[in-house]
């Protein structure tokens, strides 16, 4: 039988305030346990959560950015449960009114094919605090200075139907509440995570199949291999005659393998009600407006402004504008260099390349904007050949120093004197007699051979359209 | 809506309360009654009512995002049963 996997996605990306979702505590990352919790994050009595209105203003940009509806009236409400991470015994959350409704964005795999993806619903709550499971003497240690942390749950409808399209859709995710500036994104510190509910149903069924729900999710390459464990799984389970059982499941990426957390039995009941702590949070359509204004550019608009302004191809466009950050790297060298297809072709080749083979993103890497524009500018006007450019690449990289510094150094400067060009071409031609007759034969593919030759005698320093215009005329007057 | 006997017992194990058996009657009768008197009030025609969230007739005021909490982990840990390298210990937990 043929099977349809059908997946839904939860992110939970934590926003980039200063302080606390309902109290003044930061929220900076890797201060010492506990000092960044108040008494509001720690539950103790008497304590009232007042709502961050940073949070809120980014939770509307996110809203609008997806083509959602931003809730005009939108309740906060208790989701009970115990655990020690959790000081109050429930977690502030939305339930039934959240502030961003139904919304749709359009995702893109990378072989170009694109999919409309609808998004439920976003809503604000806070986040829990860490438990530590190494022994304190048979005691588990709770660091609380997360509790409290804004966080924006994005649900999707579960409208993927492969691990592919779930990886696309969480990078679009992902892209977009860094463009928009609401959360760092940071995957390794759990700024951005993922919970992905998993079922499969005959092809070509309507009625969905039971679900798992993954969690621990923090990694795009973690989702799509713990997704398409999971599709095999319970394909398996069906094929053999089983059923599947709604559970949660944990996925374990060093043992590769997911395993069963808790089963729907014994699932928690949350017993949500409205948070009496807390009013109705009241939206008005100026406030929106304002957001509005304030909104910068979106993904989709910036590469169609790049494919008019700079005259590039769709997928290079696209492969520019994947990150904010490429983006912005890409206009500041635009700024300096003219030719507009050869930074595309730098920067989604060389560089990209070297960051992703050093497992570095943008921002840390080694080569500038500036340092970039410079090695570029001496290919633009022939100082260097697209070839050696990429040997002083490597030296820039290496912090050897600038493009010029080091064309200079290393005397990478192009011959660009016919004369030597001239005398090199004509013992080349004299020590290749074989080949020669062969050119006289008819056989003009080897101009390429004397070009490669003549490069190599040159240590790569030859103009090459020099070198094939000056071999042709040798050969041909002979 | 009516309760049984493992109703009680559930929802005891979710409020993490421990429950007197001898009461267990009792308490199914009392949380019955209060349930009797949900089902009556559900029988009012709410449908022109908008729903209340709240019973102050207002709106959440918002705070200005800025850091105002200074550390007083020591003020707040001398109140902990336990700590150890500024973590409050609890009894262990496991997944």
């Amino acid at each position: 039988m043929e099977w349809e996997s059908v997946i839904g996605l939860e992110i939970h990306t934590q926003l980039a305030t200063k302080s606390k979702i309902f109290s003044g505590a930061s929220i900076a990352f890797g201060a010492e346990p506990n000092t960044q919790a108040c008494n509001i994050d720690l539950g103790m009595p008497g304590v009232l959560p007042v709502l961050n209105q940073q949070a809120v203003k980014m939770a509307i940009k996110f809203g609008l950015a997806v083509d959602a509806e931003i809730t005009p009236r939108s309740i906060f409400a208790r989701k009970n449960y115990f655990y020690p991470d959790l000081p109050k015994g429930y977690q502030i959350s939305q339930f039934e009114l959240p502030v961003v409704g139904k919304g749709i964005i359009e995702i893109e795999m990378t072989d170009g094919e694109k999919k409309l993806i609808n998004i439920t619903r976003a809503h604000l709550e806070e986040d829990a605090g860490k438990s530590l499971h190494e022994d304190f003497d048979g005691m588990t240690g709770i660091d609380l200075n997360r509790a409290g942390t804004p966080l924006l749950e994005i649900v999707s409808e579960p409208d993927m139907r492969s691990a592919k399209e779930a990886v696309a859709y969480m990078k679009k995710i992902h892209q977009i509440v860094k463009y928009i500036g609401i959360s760092d994104g940071n995957m390794q510190e759990g700024s951005f995570r993922c919970d992905a509910n998993v079922s499969v149903r005959p092809k070509g069924q309507e009625a969905l199949g039971t679900r798992a729900e993954l969690k621990n999710l923090n990694s795009f390459k973690f989702i799509e291999k713990a997704i398409n464990l999971e599709i095999e799984r319970q394909i398996d389970i069906i094929e053999s005659g089983g059923k599947i059982v709604q559970e949660t499941r944990l996925y374990d990426a060093d043992k590769h393998e997911t395993r069963s957390m808790r089963s729907k039995e014994e699932a928690n009941d949350y017993r949500y009600f409205p948070d009496p702590d807390l009013l109705p949070l009241v939206i008005e359509t100026e406030d929106i407006e304002d957001i509005k204004q304030q909104m910068p550019e979106l993904p989709n608009a910036k590469k169609l402004r790049f494919m008019e302004q700079f005259s590039l191809k769709e997928y290079d466009a696209y492969l520019l504008t994947s990150s904010i950050e490429l983006a912005d790297y890409y206009e500041k060298v635009k700024t300096q260099v003219n030719d507009a297809k050869l930074i595309a072709n730098w920067l989604i080749g060389e560089l990209s390349g070297a960051l992703n083979k050093n497992n570095l993103d943008v921002k840390q890497s080694p080569i500038s904007a500036d340092q970039l524009s410079e090695l570029l500018k001496r290919i633009e006007d022939k100082t260097i050949s697209g070839k050696i450019a990429k040997k002083v690449f490597e030296s820039i990289w290496n912090g050897e120093g600038n493009a010029d510094e080091i064309i200079e150094k290393q005397g990478l400067k192009q011959i660009t004197d016919t004369g030597a060009l001239e005398k090199m071409v004509d013992e080349i031609i004299a020590n290749n007699s074989k080949q020669v007759e062969q050119y006289k034969n008819g056989q003009t593919k080897l101009l390429g051979y004397f070009v490669g030759q003549a490069m190599k005698a040159s240590k790569g320093k030859g103009n090459p359209q020099e070198l094939n215009k000056i071999i042709k005329a040798k050969l041909d007057s002979l | 809506m009516s309760l049984n006997s493992s109703d009680i017992e559930k929802i005891a194990q979710l409020a993490k309360l421990n429950i007197n058996q001898d009461k267990q009657a009792d308490y199914l009768k009392n949380l019955g009654n209060i349930l009797q008197l949900v089902d009556k009030m559900q029988t009012v025609d709410t449908d022109k009512i908008a729903p209340m969230a709240h019973p102050l007739d207002g709106m959440q005021r918002l705070r200005t995002d800025e850091v105002t909490e200074k550390n007083q982990r020591k003020v707040f840990q001398e109140i902990a049963p336990a700590t150890e390298a500024g973590l409050y210990l609890v009894p262990k937990v496991i997944e």
